[in-house]
């Protein structure tokens, strides 16, 4: 059932026609591997995460000194047990200089356990697992997106903040559940708030009533959650639902309302989240890149498509300050962790771990949008607790 | 656990089962007189969900969008046991769970392709919308009181159509015997049509009831078919009044579970399920 298949663009070479042919890099391209599910559940957001990649680089066309790019797509599905073949691929078969991948943070442990320490520079544009830029951290591992400390982390103080006290934490038992519950505990507990019970359910049940139920009768004074995709969908709504909107503030990670408001509707109202990105940022080059994402690809783009958009930019970025020789890979690794890169999220800087250096936004649903509320935290570094580099 | 919210954990239990038998009614029908094993059952859950999360979008009104969503799922389910089902009844389960298998790969993908893989939500209908106060701070969402009802009252139906009218009777005797009902004259090729398009039916319907209480996603379909199957192998392989008790019981059980022990929640219904295997290797009400 190999759904793998491999794409030539050549619509890069065809933007790059005007450009003289006196770099030596335009006969040897440079090798892009896309490694994002196409197909199953995140599927939307591997294809979101392509487009953001491609528009930058061809954004960027003027700045590649002529260096053809070429795609190599494959299709993750998400399955953790087929990345480590296919990221054999991609390093043994096609000897990609980068791959761009992945959305699931199980198929990013695959990954990384074939392209750690190699010469080609993997960025992840999604799965914010810790390990990948804590204990698994490799010079040649970069992620535009966050780690799951991040947007948690910054939610434990904004609860101090709203006189928050006791606080029911509820999940899903896997990877970025604990570590997202973890990261807020551990910025709630320091200022002094007390966790009134935490519970993580087995991955991805949604028979979420029961323990609504139980928040009911513990009556804290917030509850804090990580959900994503469909299971943010019914927990906000049956949230609602138990009639609980309104009564006790529902906070969360940002993923409880990205891509879900509309099916979340009126029962999301008012929920509160930290993330690092917010469709309406005022920030310049956010307006910017939503118009000529909507130009290219006829919708305004989502979190995974910015994602996506700056592991391009990094991508460009370096290639412009090597000329557009990617040859020396010690070359493109320490040009690319000296990046500041001007992301629609606002400017970020890689760490020593290589995780983003991000402000994390305070989000409130607001008439079915994400509306900033304030900077919950400026220029949060990931701890990166136990790497190395 | 206060007396309290063990009375509102025993209402959301006894709600999640109710919710479970209509889901596992349609399964158990179609194996119990038909000897099909339809892993493709989920799906049509799925197609129940995205009908009338798409009608209800076209439409604006849940309850049209409803009924149109159950008249097409009949008619689906008339045209698969026309077209696929029909070869199978002579084969053996195997070739059954390879065409239904692949049934389910199918339907994955006309979901995506007609219907893309966002996530999608139906509102409540407006007149069932809200809830009646619970307990001191939470209400009970009037919606899913009615969802309670319908399941109850599907449950009436489909036991009182079986056990006490003729459809009821040549269901049982086809059941028991498809080659002396044949020769008595019945025409035994159009009520298995008819069994296993309501079954499909009661898969979609379960999914139209359950749109507004979830979130429409690909791949919904699997994660209830194995729930089912628990269920149906719990009450007994084809027994309607043993998938209601076993509904019901992995409904209170998951419940109270998922409270109690929420990290072993999961796998408690299956322990559960082992130990009823034991004592009654046949399902509680197998035949």
């Amino acid at each position: 059932m190999s759904r793998m298949k491999t794409l030539l663009c050549a619509a890069m070479a065809a933007s790059l026609a005007t450009t003289a042919a006196t770099s030596s890099a335009a006969s040897d391209p440079v090798k892009i591997g896309i490694m994002l599910p196409f197909s199953g559940i995140y599927a939307q957001l591997g294809e979101a995460g392509r487009d953001g990649l491609k528009l930058a680089l061809k954004e960027q066309a003027a700045d590649l000194h002529g260096a053809n790019i070429e795609f190599i797509e494959m299709d993750t599905e998400a399955k953790p047990a087929r990345a480590p073949e296919l990221a054999s691929a991609m390093l043994g078969q096609h000897e990609a200089d980068f791959v761009i991948g992945p959305v699931h943070s199980g198929v990013a442990m695959g990954m990384i356990k074939v392209l750690r320490g190699k010469d080609t520079v993997m960025i992840i544009p999604n799965a914010g697992a810790a390990a990948a830029t804590g204990p698994l951290c490799s010079p040649n591992i970069f992620r535009t997106s966050f780690s799951s400390w991040q947007p948690s982390y910054p939610m434990g103080k904004v609860a101090l903040d709203k006189g928050y006290k006791d606080v029911y934490l509820i999940s899903w038992n896997y990877g970025m559940g604990r570590e997202s519950l973890e990261a807020f505990e551990e910025s709630f507990e320091a200022g002094g708030g007390n966790i009134v019970k935490k519970v993580l359910m087995p991955f991805p049940s949604t028979n979420f009533q029961p323990h609504i139920s139980d928040i009911a009768a513990q009556d804290p004074d917030a509850v804090f959650v990580f959900f994503a995709g469909g299971g943010a969908i019914k927990f906000v709504k049956d949230y609602d639902a138990m009639g609980l909107r309104g009564k006790i503030p529902l906070l969360g990670s940002g993923f409880l309302t990205e891509g879900t408001l509309e099916a979340q509707g009126d029962a999301a109202e008012g929920v509160l989240t930290g993330l690092h990105y917010a469709e309406q940022l005022d920030v310049p080059k956010n307006q910017a890149f939503r118009e000529a994402f909507n130009t290219e690809y006829g919708h305004y783009p989502d979190i995974y498509a910015v994602q996506g958009y700056d592991a391009g930019l990094a991508i460009a970025d370096t290639l412009n300050q090597l000329s557009g020789d990617v040859s020396d890979k010690q070359a493109v690794i320490s040009t690319m962790e000296a990046l500041t890169i001007n992301s629609p999220r606002g400017d970020f800087t890689f760490s020593r771990a290589h995780n983003p250096v991000q402000n994390i936004y305070l989000r409130e649903v607001k008439d079915g949008a994400n509306v900033v509320a304030s900077i919950a935290a400026e220029a949060l570094e990931d701890p990166a607790r136990g790497c190395k580099l | 656990m206060t007396t309290e919210l063990f009375f509102v954990q025993l209402i959301n239990g006894i709600q999640y089962g109710l919710l479970l038998f209509l889901i596992a009614s349609g399964l158990t029908l179609v194996f119990g007189v038909m000897g099909i094993l339809n892993l493709a059952h989920g799906s049509m859950y799925m197609v129940g969900a995205y009908l009338v999360w798409y009608f209800a979008t076209v439409t604006g009104s849940f309850t049209l969008s409803a009924i149109l969503s159950a008249i097409l799922a009949l008619a689906l389910g008339i045209l698969i046991e026309r077209v696929l089902i029909q070869r199978l009844y002579n084969r053996n389960h195997l070739d059954q769970v390879l065409l239904t298998i692949g049934m389910i790969f199918v339907f994955n993908s006309l979901q995506s392709i007609l219907f893309g893989n966002d996530p999608y939500g139906v509102a409540v209908p407006s007149t069932l919308d809200g809830g009646i106060p619970f307990t001191e701070n939470s209400s009970y969402p009037i919606y899913r009181i009615f969802a309670a009802l319908i399941c109850v009252s599907i449950a009436g139906v489909l036991y009182y159509v079986v056990s006490r009218t003729r459809l009821g009777m040549l269901i049982r005797a086809g059941e028991s015997n498809r080659e002396m009902v044949e020769a008595l004259g019945v025409n035994i090729k159009s009520l298995y049509t008819i069994v296993f398009a309501i079954g499909v039916m009661l898969a979609a319907v379960s999914g139209i009831i359950a749109a507004p209480m979830r979130s429409i996603v690909p791949g919904m379909g699997e994660s209830v078919l194995i729930t089912c199957f628990v269920v149906v192998v719990i009450g007994g392989m084809g027994s309607i009044k043993g998938a209601f008790v076993g509904a019901l019981l992995v409904g209170l059980i998951s419940t109270f579970s998922s409270v109690l022990m929420p990290s072993m929640s999961n796998m408690i219904i299956y322990i559960f399920m082992i130990l009823v295997l034991l004592v009654k290797p046949q399902g509680l009400f197998a035949k």
